[in-house]
């Protein structure tokens, strides 16, 4: 129930910021559209599934700020790698995953295609494999610096590693 | 005073997004295989999006345009990886070998291939 509830305030929420059109038909038309929403992701029996208190943790943000960062460092060392080609040094790489939640795992992976220079390929359960444009991205990645602030993001950054 | 700040501001980003969006243009033809061309990719997806969409955001201040602005950018930050991973395993399935450089150590794989 608890997550019936706030999948629909979320939806409300999203529906009021994206319509800005605020008459009773369409408002009407809107709440319709959150109803069905919700009644279809009851009947696909998604609701709640995915919930991680991870998403509501005063670390997500600022996570986020340090990979906003990481980005913009990487694109700009794929910048220069782009304007020089010659000095590319594609290469594939495993880096172990030792986070416990499969958010956890996921966001490792997508966080690791998102900075440029490096895209994963496969993820297991322990493992991911990425492929690095070049010598500096892979580096960056085997000295584990993500893999250790999405342990941070997870709460288990006591945990031995 | 402050309009100017945010113009130049938001300015620079526009054309910093711009020029992102170029270079990862010129990455995308002049990279060697399918798996390279991916990262010159990420550069326009990453850093172009970004900059165009908060420069945007800037010019139009405080309004229901900018939470927009913030939301497709939230949903491209998070659907630009999927995306690209999606792109990269089918290839790595449907057997296309990524080129690799010469002096390492991992196991390359024979010829790097042509199809891409």
């Amino acid at each position: 129930m608890r997550y019936i509830i706030s999948l629909t305030l979320v939806l409300a929420a999203l529906w009021l910021a994206i319509s800005g059109v605020y008459k009773p038909l369409i408002l009407l038309l809107g709440v319709g559209s959150v109803a069905l929403v919700v009644w279809l992701s009851l009947r696909m029996e998604v609701v709640g599934v995915e919930h991680n208190p991870v998403l509501f943790s005063w670390r997500l943000p600022l996570y986020w700020f340090w990979l906003v960062w990481q980005i913009v460092v990487a694109n700009i060392n794929v910048g220069r790698l782009i304007l020089s080609p010659g000095r590319i040094h594609p290469r594939m790489l495993s880096v172990p995953v030792r986070h416990k939640t499969a958010v956890a795992k996921v966001a490792y992976a997508n966080s690791v295609t998102l900075t440029p220079g490096t895209v994963s390929l496969l993820l297991n359960e322990d493992e991911l494999t990425v492929h690095a444009l070049d010598t500096r991205s892979a580096r960056e990645l085997e000295a584990g610096t993500m893999a250790e602030r999405i342990a941070w993001l997870e709460g288990s950054a006591t945990e031995q590693k | 005073m402050a309009d100017w700040i945010i113009d130049v501001v938001s300015w620079t980003l526009l054309l910093a997004g711009g020029a992102a969006g170029v270079i990862g243009g010129i990455g995308l033809l002049r990279f060697p295989d399918f798996y390279t061309r991916l990262h010159a990719a990420g550069v326009t997806e990453t850093l172009c999006a970004l900059a165009i969409l908060l420069g945007l955001a800037l010019q139009s201040g405080l309004n229901l345009a900018t939470v927009k602005l913030i939301i497709i950018l939230l949903f491209l930050l998070f659907t630009a990886p999927t995306a690209t991973h999606a792109l990269a395993r089918a290839a790595m399935v449907d057997g296309v070998e990524p080129e690799v450089a010469e002096d390492d150590s991992e196991p390359t794989p024979g010829e790097p291939s042509s199809n891409t």
